[in-house]
């Protein structure tokens, strides 16, 4: 039998104010096995964690039950606690009677009774527990960062600058993510190129930095400290060292009509191409899709003006295998395709374009050479309409419900640098609310309204109709005067929603990361550990975590980037002791948990079983330590109850369950 | 029958396999029993008829432990019983010599006696090659009853003549379908919760837990079962009320779930005529619908949905949608 203390936490009035913390006490001292209970107002305190060694002192307990708020936030704390006392810390369970109990309910008396359920329930479990070792594994001292945008970028150096290896995988063939297609940056107003294109050469010549364009992560194993990650190298069917970048090949080749993603499909490129003039690196791919070689066999044009001898029809895409020791994602964002949103024309007319698009319209390497133009007719605009919130904010199920957080700001950029450059066009901007909260940015809003003297209405676009003549004309609201607004623009920019990149989804779950309802990855804490992934070595940068400006992904691309110096620097990581077992007595050697482990855990042997009765030679699992993550799929998985998990046994749940239902 | 009878003494014989695993004639003329047959002779009492409906897959688990290899007869539908087997390593492939034997329904005497046919002492027209009708000879005088009219449950949603594996094949197979395998299914479905819970209600209350069904059922194969484990204190527990105790059903059925090849041994052995078939029957169903269909036991190497992931699987939450709808 074990002797079990009980502690109950009031959490200042946390706890206190919702359920009865002495009755807790009174109540939970008779059940089986606790030999000591009291309660104090921060169990968590020096005092109260004092408190919890003496009474495993004196009162000899091999266990410990704190009644407080969530083990992730203090399992830790009283587990080290009870260690420096004697006592094992797999002994010590935490029954959270504040985030699962009292900060859910009103009632007290209810509150109360679920809070002594919870204590029986954690105190049927410690009966149970028994003493486990941590046990060590070493850590891999190179980073994996998913995604080559200013977030990779920026996370990757930094590691790369502290003395870590890292590698970054990017899907599309040069690095440079969304901000390469940027003209200008806010609240500032500079080159997004010229602010870029230094950050992209640094990174590609770092001695410590590898980069794998046009490529995908494959397939990923192993847990923290010691990922093993296949990363597909698509063929790029140029060889990266031969090409010189001269550009020969993307004038000569005779498939000019492909849409050109990175000019948002306003312009066409070659088939064999570099996205844009400072791709990094300056090596062209062959889109085999478009390629009249690839489709027909017949051209071959592109291999014959190379003087490098560079282009290869023949490579095939290859896969390599690394490990990494942590892997920070930073997939980005695209905006959302706007197919529900017809009332605004974009599909219907070729002047009704995304700010994206007008980013490269702006470009002095875009679709018109930087020319503000109208894609129709390739004519100067007059007016002039941006509207605000396409798909953010969105209470029905069309959009996002989310605010996209860069609109605001980088519609005030496009209306004052329009303004500027062209002083006759008319700036109208719809709004909900103009928000922002950023270091300069509401005297840049200010400036837009004040000096460029922009038209904002506070209000929403109801319909943009094409006309014949070819201008659009634009029904709205504006709110503070209260009437209905109907007007004739040439252009009209819609400042979609931003969403996370869709392939996010596949890759949170081969990293086993999870995702919320919108795609974004999930922090481990959203106040105090915003850069981790709840799945331990996985970190988040950029707006894989949440809509962000440039400059706060680059903050936060920094924050991930210690997270990840301060895991690499560690020799060893101690393992969590809590791994699944098997009964080879009971075990059936079917397999079902090895098909079912995610770490590739399980392996079987034949064995000599040995017990009552039985001496006979059986295949049975075989549980590795080192690569079980204790998450207990294979408990539910194996038909005969053979796999059990550590420190989470069937015996325990049960007994969890009994309590409760007591 | 007697040709099968011969070539099962010629691979004796000549040594090619050390027994065989087959039937034999019963007490009765309708109830012939597995039986392993170690020598030429003793293969005089062989049957193989119209009441052979026993799945010997099971009992290659231990027959395959056995030194040389065992002639095993199996009928399509016990063929994919034995390739589940192979997937979950159970049985040794390679100490296996399976005859492939061919099925034209298999028979079930209550169906006879529910038609007045009661007192029989002898049976024929059920061999492979027999007659359409069905010859009774009872204390009462003779009676005639079709094939089909006696043909079990399970024969009137054949999963086809197809063995699925074997090593040689004897007699000609027949596909016996005759109405479509979800429709008992589609009947619970269409019950409301209460009319569900009251008719399983009603059809458990007649176990005995004499454990026919587990002990013949194919995917109950473990070592030990999980309802004899004494790590649980659940095992010595006493019921709550009386429907508990009839949880075992639905726990098994759990167990079974995506292993189960849907053989109908458990209807066809259970004393009490309790339709347990229809538990892992609507459990195929929900996987097929769930995640593309899929058949226990058709390819040993086939991933079963419920151990697999993929990334077309449908959300959890389309389950709990299902379920509210």
């Amino acid at each position: 039998m074990q002797r079990i203390g009980v502690f109950v936490c009031h959490c200042g009035t946390n706890i206190a104010a919702t359920v009865d913390v002495k009755k807790v006490v009174e109540l939970v001292r008779f059940e089986p096995g606790v030999v000591h209970a009291e309660d104090y107002p921060y169990m968590c305190s020096e005092v109260g964690q004092q408190k919890i060694a003496e009474a495993i002192k004196e009162k000899q307990l091999t266990g410990v039950v704190v009644c407080s708020c969530s083990p992730r936030m203090h399992e830790a704390t009283f587990r080290n606690c009870a260690e420096k006392a004697g006592l094992n810390p797999y002994m010590v369970e935490v029954a959270n009677i504040r985030e699962h109990c009292s900060w859910i309910h009103k009632d007290m008396e209810e509150a109360t009774k679920k809070a002594v359920i919870l204590a029986r329930a954690a105190i049927a479990k410690v009966n149970l527990n028994t003493p486990l070792q941590a046990g060590e594994s070493p850590v891999v001292k190179r980073a994996l960062v998913i995604g080559g945008g200013i977030a990779g970028i920026q996370t990757a150096i930094d590691i790369a600058e502290a003395g870590y290896k890292v590698d970054i995988v990017e899907k599309t063939p040069s690095i440079g993510g969304r901000m390469s297609q940027l003209d200008k940056t806010f609240p500032t107003l500079d080159c997004s190129s010229c602010i870029l294109t230094p950050k992209m050469v640094e990174v590609s010549t770092h001695p410590n930095i590898t980069i794998h364009t046009y490529s995908e992560v494959d397939k990923v194993s192993g847990f923290v400290g010691n990922f093993t990650v296949d990363i597909k190298k698509k063929a790029r069917s140029v060889d990266l060292d031969k090409c010189t970048g001269c550009g020969v090949c993307q004038q000569k080749c005779p498939m000019k009509k492909v849409p050109n993603e990175f000019n948002r499909e306003l312009n066409t490129r070659s088939a064999i191409y570099t996205p844009f003039a400072q791709a990094v690196p300056n090596v062209p791919v062959i889109d085999r899709e478009h390629c009249l070689m690839f489709k027909t066999g017949k051209c071959g044009v592109c291999s014959k003006v190379c003087q490098a001898g560079a282009v290869d029809y023949e490579q095939q895409d290859e896969i390599i295998t690394e490990k990494y020791g942590a892997i920070v994602v930073a997939t980005g964002f695209d905006i959302i395709k706007l197919d529900k949103y017809d009332e605004y024309a974009y599909s219907q007319s070729p002047d009704v374009i995304t700010s994206l698009e007008l980013e490269r319209i702006m470009n002095a390497a875009g679709p018109t050479n930087g020319h503000l133009e109208r894609m129709s007719d390739h004519k100067p605009p007059k007016n002039m309409v941006f509207i605000q919130c396409v798909g953010s904010r969105c209470a029905d199920h069309r959009g996002k419900s989310y605010c996209s957080k860069i609109c605001c700001m980088y519609t005030a950029k496009h209306a004052m640098l329009i303004r500027d450059k062209y002083p006759d066009v008319n700036v109208t901007v719809f709004y909900i609310d103009v928000r922002t909260p950023g270091k300069n940015f509401d005297e840049f809003y200010r400036r837009a309204v004040e000096q460029y003297h922009v038209n904002y209405i506070k209000g929403q676009v109801g319909k943009v109709a094409p006309q014949p003549d070819g201008s659009l004309l634009v029904q709205g609201v504006d709110l503070i005067d209260n009437k209905q607004i109907v007007m004739n623009a040439d252009m009209v920019v819609l400042a979609a929603a931003i969403e996370p990149n869709p392939d996010i989804r596949k890759i949170a779950t081969m990293l086993t990361a999870s995702i919320d309802t919108n795609n974004f990855l999930t922090e481990a804490h959203a106040k105090l550990r915003p850069v981790e992934s709840p799945t331990a070595g996985i970190f988040l940068s950029g707006v894989t975590q949440g809509p962000k400006d440039i400059p706060e992904t680059v903050s936060q691309a920094g924050a991930a980037a210690v997270k990840v110096i301060g895991l690499l620097a560690k020799d060893k990581l101690k393992t969590n002791p809590c791994t699944a077992k098997c009964d080879v007595m009971m075990c059936n050697g079917c397999s079902t948990c090895a098909n079912v482990c995610p770490y590739g855990a399980i392996t079987y042997e034949d064995q000599e079983v040995r017990g009552p009765g039985v001496r006979e030679v059986r295949r049975v699992a075989q549980v590795n330590v080192a690569l079980c993550q204790g998450c207990g799929a294979c408990t539910g998985a194996c038909p005969s109850g053979a796999m059990d998990l550590q420190g989470f046994s069937n015996r325990q749940l049960i007994s969890e369950v009994d309590a409760i239902c007591r | 029958m007697q040709g099968l009878i011969d070539r099962l003494s010629a691979l004796l014989s000549d040594g090619t396999v050390a027994r065989v695993l087959g039937w034999k004639k019963g007490d009765m003329p309708y109830n012939p029993e597995p039986h392993m047959f170690e020598t030429a002779e003793s293969l005089k009492d062989f049957v193989y008829d119209g009441f052979c409906g026993a799945n010997l897959s099971k009992m290659m688990i231990e027959a395959s432990k056995l030194e040389g290899k065992t002639a095993v007869c199996l009928k399509p539908c016990d063929s994919y019983s034995f390739n589940q087997l192979i997937r979950e390593h159970r049985v040794d492939r390679e100490n296996a010599y399976i005859i492939g034997v061919g099925c034209r329904g298999k028979l079930d005497i209550d169906k006879a006696r529910a038609n007045g046919i009661k007192g029989i002492e002898e049976v024929s027209g059920t061999e492979l090659d027999g007659p359409d009708s069905v010859s009774f000879k009872t204390i009462y005088g003779d009676k005639e009853m079709s094939y089909s009219d006696l043909l079990l449950g399970r024969c009137h949603v054949c999963k086809g003549k197809e063995h699925m594996i074997y090593d040689e094949l004897w007699g000609e197979s027949k596909d016996t379908a005759d109405s479509e395998r979800f429709d008992e299914v589609k009947a619970l479905e269409a019950m409301s919760p209460a009319e569900r819970f009251e008719f399983f209600k009603k059809e458990l209350s007649k176990c005995i837990r004499c454990n026919a069904c587990r002990n013949v059922c194919p995917a109950c194969s473990c070592r030990k079962c999980a309802f004899d484990n004494n790590n649980f204190d659940s095992q010595q527990k006493a019921n709550v009320d009386s429907f508990e105790e009839k949880m075992f059903h639905i726990i098994r059925a759990f167990h079974v779930a995506g292993r189960c090849t849907d053989c109908g041994e458990c209807s066809r052995v259970c004393p009490e005529g309790i339709p347990l078939h229809l538990f892992n029957r609507k459990f195929i169903k929900d996987i097929d619908e769930l995640y593309g269909e899929f058949q226990a036991g058709k390819d040993p190497e086939a991933q079963s949905p419920l151990t697999d992931y993929t990334f077309e699987d449908c959300e959890p939450g389309i389950v709990a949608e299902r379920s509210n709808g």
